[in-house]
């Protein structure tokens, strides 16, 4: 872990696949992002509209002038899934595990994917609030998500 | 005033498969499987093979019409033609297209195929993602996110929630697929009946998705060969028109990372009203449905989205035997379909509509006229028919 603060081990284990940026550059800035514990996600300068993941114009008003908007990483569980059977070689130890679809009611509520830190078989709820946990690998940042303790 | 619809322009006159086998057991190449099939089908529509002029697939079938007319020593290809999008999305994509080129003259005699052999080729149920992933596969495959199984038990997952249905629905979607395989020898699953027992102690793919929640992978191929209805007529078969076709996707469906806008959804909402009003029938003239199974939770709700029954009726339309031949009020899956025929990307589905409308089904519907056939559920684009005899 190259960042001093707020790491945390890996949800996955080492082999899973990792992200890297688009080679047409089209979601850096949302990497970068990551890798600085910010949540960024795209805001259109014209028309205000939300948008992730990233695209090259506005889907609303197709202006190509497009921001980014950092989001408070706080969010709800819009839909969820435990993962029994592993498709992957490096999951086979790793079942059950959680995914999340996390909504952010202060982004438009976009939605992202991530897991659902700490127990894999607890009790999740749609409606469930979630904030952001940064995952730092060596040189890429995932977004987990954790339930916001004593909702 | 001008008809530009296909209604009734087209027939399908011919079907036909090879055996179906589990996933890396044909004993025969992925091409070969496709040239026993389409030989079939052009067999059984009473054609020669030199007829043949046109040729529609999709979901990236390797074996392209090129090849195939080479092989078979076809004169003239004036048609060829692949449907886009992954999955069984194109199922009757490619057979709109086939009848799409009829009507447009481009051809007279078209085949719509399929052959899948995964054993030879990778299967569909693995991750298959590398070291690093770019682009919508780094929202989701990094977390996990990688299977078919995995991106639909997430919609079907919310529809549930939304709707307040239960286990029980998908069950009885399972269990009706499983119960027509067994009168149907060329299932995979005959001889093996499934109980609700079973189903309930089989172990979770991806809640709420249990193993029998989930479609086969198989080895295989399956043809179907159209012309124009004039034509049919010379044609052995009890004619099976085409009465409508529709393809396409709804509202910024599958943009990255779920954020489609209308997420629980089996993509049928705008194609259902097109294609009933097409036909110019309504979802109560449908006898018998064929509807493709990914994965259970796509059948519900491509039940609700084709005007079955609302979201909020669906467990009970569901349940208690509605979707088993001869009781209930729509037999679907008549052969067993992707569950417990066999997988070959749901175009055993318009075989067993054809066979249905002709009277030849093992789960025959008594007086059958109508048959819907529904490709995709929650992918995009999405495609269906009608057909009549």
């Amino acid at each position: 872990m190259s960042h001093g603060f707020d790491t945390m081990a890996s949800y996955m284990p080492s082999g899973a696949p990792l992200p890297a940026p688009a080679p047409d550059g089209l979601d850096a800035a949302f990497w970068e992002g990551t890798r600085n514990h910010r949540l960024l996600v795209q805001r259109c300068k014209a028309c205000g509209t939300f948008q992730f993941g990233p695209e090259w114009i506005c889907h609303r008003c197709r202006s190509p002038q497009i921001g980014w908007h950092e989001c408070s990483g706080r969010g709800k569980v819009y839909a969820f899934e435990r993962v029994w059977h592993p498709v992957h070689s490096a999951l086979r130890e790793r079942v059950p595990y959680l995914i999340v679809l996390i909504e952010l009611p202060d982004a438009g509520n976009v939605r992202m994917i991530g897991n659902l830190l700490g127990d894999p078989q607890q009790n999740v709820q749609i409606g469930d609030e979630v904030e952001v946990a940064w995952e730092d690998h060596e040189d890429v940042t995932l977004t987990q998500w954790r339930l916001v303790a004593g909702k | 005033m001008t008809d530009y619809s296909i209604k009734d322009k087209v027939t399908i006159v011919g079907i036909g498969e090879t055996r179906y086998y589990k996933a890396g057991q044909a004993p025969v190449s992925e091409f070969q499987l496709a040239l026993e099939a389409i030989q079939k089908a052009v067999a059984d529509a009473g054609l020669r093979i030199e007829d043949v002029d046109g040729f529609a697939s999709y979901s990236d079938d390797r074996n392209d019409p090129t090849r195939l007319a080479g092989a078979l020593g076809i004169p003239q290809i004036q048609f060829s033609n692949m449907h886009w999008g992954g999955g069984g999305g194109g199922m009757a994509g490619a057979v709109g297209n086939a009848a799409a080129a009829i009507v447009a003259g481009y051809a007279k005699h078209v085949v719509a195929f399929r052959a899948l052999a995964q054993g030879q080729f990778g299967r569909f149920g693995q991750g298959h993602a590398g070291a690093r992933v770019r682009g919508a596969q780094a929202y989701t495959a990094p977390y996990g996110l990688m299977s078919p199984a995995q991106m639909f038990a997430m919609r079907t997952q919310r529809f549930m929630y939304e709707h307040n249905i239960s286990q029980e629905a998908l069950a009885g979607i399972a269990l009706a697929s499983y119960k027509h395989a067994q009168r149907n020898p060329r299932a995979i699953m005959y001889g093996r009946p499934l109980t609700r027992e079973a189903y309930d102690n089989s172990r979770w793919i991806v809640e709420p998705f249990h193993l029998f929640d989930c479609c086969q992978e198989n080895d295989g191929s399956a043809a179907v060969v159209l012309t124009t209805t004039e034509r049919a007529r010379d044609l052995p078969h009890k004619p099976v028109y085409l009465m409508a076709a529709a393809q396409g996707s709804g509202y910024r469906q599958w943009v990255t990372a779920h954020n489609d806008p209308d997420y629980a959804t089996s993509n049928f909402k705008t194609l259902a009203p097109r294609l009933f009003g097409m036909a110019g029938i309504t979802p109560q003239d449908v006898d018998v449905a064929q509807i493709y199974e990914n994965f259970t939770g796509g059948v519900l709700m491509s039940i609700v989205e084709h005007g079955f029954c609302t979201a909020d009726e669906a467990e009970a339309f569901c349940t208690r035997g509605n979707l088993e031949w001869p009781e209930g009020n729509l037999p679907i899956n008549t052969s067993g379909g992707n569950l417990a025929e066999a997988y070959m990307h749901g175009l055993e589905l318009v075989l067993e509509g054809v066979r249905q409308l002709r009277g030849d089904s093992t789960c025959q519907v008594k007086d059958a006229r109508v048959c819907l056939v529904a490709a995709g559920p929650m992918v995009s684009p999405v495609s269906n028919l009608l057909l009549r005899n």
